[in-house]
């Protein structure tokens, strides 16, 4: 296949940024969307200009580390995978691709396509955890049975990836179902009761002063989640939250 | 020097605990006062950080990636073991201890083994208790799967993401000491040396990845739990950034690397698509426990299926070879992965592959499918004689184990697995070598401890399937926060280490040296180009199947481009900005110093065990002939390598290895 790639070029932090066209050609459909981008980088430093900087680790869709924003969705057309499981048999010979970084307030380009998402970490310690000490002296793990439904979805909740497509999605930017998972991962397990009302009330605050969006339920970052992380868990989290505002 | 590995006298079962016992602790007071570095922040690094913190120290945490949850533990599929024995199989510390040492083909250290054996059960109650959501049974405990080279159901898992359940776990513990302030979290920030005071090591210098600043860090103890060495093939399931610069630069300070061609090269991957790939991706061992592997009995079905003639599904049960079940009857599909990955790699070469190269097998769920929809026909009183329904049934039971392992194949390569088998081939994985580490899991170098993939401690030559999580999670969590006290004992009047001496001065300068030749030097070929070319030597000399001949050839072969690259290497851009290449620059030019070294291990290693497998050390007649040959005479030792300069100079010294509560035999599976 051969391309025009469309991509955004941004040196630093303080630089304007602007879209910069490309050509690759003999493409393979079994490739990966980054492997291509691997091939345009290898282009580049041959010609002597200077590569592409994206994020990438895992290249198996569990990291989280990839973004992309391709022709106007995160993660690219497919559904229920990252930028790195897109592969090039979504695309058609001659087409023309848009490749931005994850746009939002709270996420700010570091350079090209390269973002800062260290918000969701800080999130995560304002209240993502159970407070539990490695003594070693811990109940035996079969000593609360769960229910199976509540253990299933606590983990459907908690297969969230941290990649932060559902606030690139979001016209508001909103990063509530990124948190929301977290509070219904511990919300459905017996342990993460005893702090529930401090976490969602920590969770929350800290997600308004990174300055996420609000949930206007639109429903695009279910869509374009590479996990399938549901909306059920954002009226969990409200739930929660309501519940721990009338307790506070 | 003379290794000692500090192991405790005793009984192997009362080891640890007298070890607990007798060794010096630091009072809580005194810990606000010590500082510990802690380099990488998967399961190893992460439990470990997490757990220190709590303790009381002062942490510094570092990572390479954007955010500690991305460490590629996060990409462990399968499970997790422990000696629970929740399913009243016969399970027992001993019996864990056991497999382990047998499936490492007794090439590992007897009371490092135990003592994970015997901690094993603690990580599951840990997890649990943190949130970690297994999979559990209809009366909501929790469930168990089985994995090769075991008899015993004794793997604990959550779907086909347990690494992932795991490392946000030790995550989410590092997060709670983060908010305390007792972790101080270093991201995007890289390892590029060990500083060492007066013989210790005292603190690491780092670059920032964003700005490229070169940084000093003090500390009173470096912990690295930095992964394995994987990538030095090129094409590994590593995640791309895995690499052995910490691990190295700890070696070239004088930490012994020992036993490097231990390499476990999985049985079950994607097969190659291209001279594109970039990476390899593993389908979970845990399909075993449902998949069955075969290629077909006749070349002319062969030819019909790489010409596209033929579908796999329309091969009848009697013209299929399942190979594994034909040769070893007693493990059949599970047995250990090094002996899954030779016997594919027997039938491909043997002509027998299944894909456009010859090199790929197949793993079919058709049984498995079949067996479970019955089952949910008869749970559900339903006609078991339809056999659509049957299938879609049995289809659901399967997407419920492995679904996110089907959904990750079909987007790779396009087939449908409910409907038709899966490709695979073996590809490396996970390195049993790694940092000599004594029974404290401290190296050579004093106050420089190794945990988890970095170090060669429990795997001997062969990793055992959902060890490596345990053993992660055991050095993190209930291991090296015991053992390190011990040795910080010493430093509670030391006070502040500082940075502004001639040792952290030296090392940063050389650092930044190494940096400017970098972006100066205008070679003609990128980084990939030499990385590629490495991972081509290793794998087709120093792959699953060695040589005189071959390891000698890649010796040479590897030498020589390591001078090519010093000489023609070119990196784009500047240092003091975002430079993938300049940090993969860095990384390269260690692979191709420990590539030799590895290579030089595996022609010493005159005999075939586990992972390692030497052509001229195999059974010549009877039951087991033509199966790897090990030589308990002369190698029953763990090769420890001094650095000396160039690889070629290393100095091998040699830690015997003791068996006095396992007797060593041939490892049979029959």
């Amino acid at each position: 296949m051969n391309l025009t790639l469309k991509i955004w070029r941004q040196k630093n932090a303080n630089d304007k940024g602007k879209m910069v066209d490309y050509k690759i050609s003999d493409v393979s459909p079994d490739m990966s969307f980054l492997e291509m981008l691997d091939v345009l980088n290898e282009q580049l430093i041959n010609s002597g200009d200077e590569p592409v900087a994206f994020d990438h680790d895992c290249r198996e869709g569990i990291c989280g580390m990839c973004s992309l924003y391709i022709n106007g969705e995160a993660h690219g057309p497919d559904r229920g995978v990252t930028t790195c499981q897109l592969h090039m048999r979504m695309f058609k010979d001659g087409d023309t691709i848009y490749i931005e970084p994850f746009r939002a307030k709270a996420f700010p380009v570091i350079k090209d396509l390269v973002v800062d998402r260290s918000a969701f970490d800080r999130i995560q310690h304002a209240g993502g955890f159970i407070s539990v000490n490695t003594s070693g002296n811990t109940i035996d793990a079969n000593a609360i049975p769960v229910n199976k439904e509540d253990a299933d979805e606590a983990f459907s909740a908690a297969t969230c990836i941290g990649c932060g497509a559902c606030v690139a999605s979001c016209k508001n930017s909103s990063a509530m179902l990124f948190v929301g998972a977290k509070v219904s991962q511990f919300a459905l397990l017996p342990q993460g009761k005893v702090e529930a009302t401090d976490r969602v009330l920590n969770m929350v605050k800290q997600m308004d002063d990174e300055g996420f969006g609000n949930c206007t339920n639109t429903g695009a970052c279910e869509v374009e989640c590479p996990k399938g992380i549901s909306l059920e868990n954002i009226a969990r989290m409200n739930r929660e939250y309501l519940t721990a505002s009338l307790k506070g | 020097m003379a290794l000692d590995s500090k192991i405790p006298q005793g009984p192997i079962a009362d080891k640890w605990t007298n070890y607990k016992n007798h060794i010096d602790l630091v009072n809580p007071a005194n810990k606000r006062n010590i500082d510990v570095i802690v380099v990488g922040t998967g399961l190893a690094g992460g439990s470990a950080a997490a757990t220190l913190a709590e303790l009381g120290y002062n942490v510094k945490a570092f990572c390479f990636q954007d955010s500690p949850r991305r460490a590629h533990s996060i990409a462990a599929q399968g499970g997790i073991n422990a000696a629970k024995n929740y399913q009243g199989d016969g399970d027992s510390t001993y019996r864990l201890f056991y497999d382990t040492v047998k499936g490492g083909d007794y090439r590992s250290r007897e009371a490092n083994v135990y003592r994970l054996a015997e901690v094993s059960a603690n990580i599951i109650d840990q997890c649990v208790a943190q949130g970690v959501p297994f999979a559990r049974e209809y009366g909501g405990l929790l469930d168990n799967r089985s994995f090769g080279g075991v008899l015993v159901s004794r793997t604990f898992y959550a779907a086909g993401q347990t690494g992932q359940q795991l490392l946000l776990g030790a995550y989410s513990a590092m997060n709670r000491q983060i908010g305390r302030g007792k972790i101080k979290m270093y991201n995007r920030h890289e390892m590029l040396d060990v500083v060492k005071v007066d013989g210790k090591a005292r603190g690491i210098i780092t670059r920032n990845l964003i700005n490229g600043e070169i940084e000093r860090h003090s500390a009173h103890a470096v912990v690295l739990g930095t992964g394995g060495y994987g990538n030095v093939f090129f094409l590994s399931t590593n995640a791309m950034g895995s690499n052995v610069t910490a691990a190295w630069k700890a070696h070239k300070r004088g930490a012994y690397f020992a036993n490097p061609c231990y390499t476990q090269i999985h049985p079950t991957c994607i097969p190659v698509s291209g001279d594109h790939q970039s990476k390899l991706t593993l389908m979970s061992e845990s399909l075993r426990n449902d998949g069955r592997i075969w290629v077909p009995k006749n070349m002319d079905d062969v030819k019909a299926i790489r010409e596209g003639r033929l579908k796999p599904t329309e091969i009848a049960e009697d013209n299929r070879d399942y190979y594994l079940e034909r040769r070893y009857p007693a493990f059949g599909n599970l047995v250990p992965r090094d002996v899954a990955s030779r016997a594919a790699k027997e039938r491909c070469d043997a002509g027998y592959g299944v894909n456009a190269t010859g090199e790929a097998v197949y793993l079919d769920f058709a049984s498995a499918i079949q067996r479970y929809g019955k089952e949910q026909a008869h749970i559900k009183g339903l006609n078991e004689n339809d056999a659509a329904l049957i299938k879609s049934l049995g289809q659901e039971v399967v997407k419920t184990k492995y679904g996110n392992l089907f959904q990750m194949y079909e987007k790779i390569v396009d087939q449908d697995p409910y409907n038709t088998p899966m490709m695979i081939y073996p590809a490396v994985h996970y390195t049993m070598g790694g940092v000599w580490v004594d029974y404290n899991l401290m190296t050579t170098v004093p106050g420089l401890y190794c945990i988890g993939e970095a170090n060669f401690s429990d795997h001997g030559a062969n990793r055992l399937g959902a060890s490596a999580l345990m053993q992660g999670l055991a050095d993190g969590y209930f291991v090296l926060p015991y053992t390190i006290g011990d040795y910080l004992s010493d430093d509670i009047r030391t006070g502040p280490i500082s940075t502004d001496t001639k040792e952290f001065e030296e090392a940063e300068k050389e650092v930044k040296e190494k940096i400017k030749f970098f972006i100066t030097n205008e070679g003609k070929h990128s980084v990939d180009y030499f990385h590629k070319r490495l991972g081509k030597i290793m794998w087709n000399k120093v792959g699953m199947s060695r040589n005189v001949k071959g390891l000698t050839e890649a010796i040479a072969e590897i030498k020589a481009l390591r001078e090519q690259f010093w000489k023609e290497v070119s990196v784009p851009g500047s240092s003091d900005e975002l430079n993938e290449e300049l940090a993969k620059a860095g990384r390269v030019a260690d692979f191709l110093e420990l590539g030799e070294l590895f290579a030089k291990d595996a022609l010493n290693r005159e005999e075939s065990c586990g992972g390692h497998f030497r052509e001229d050390s195999v059974e010549l007649d009877g039951e087991q002939k033509g199966e790897a040959l090990r030589n308990d005479k002369d190698f029953a030792y763990v090769s420890a390598w001094e650095y000396k300069g160039e690889p070629s100079d290393a100095v091998l010294h040699k830690e015997e290895l003791e068996f006095n509560d396992i007797e060593l035999k041939q490892r049979s599976y029959k």
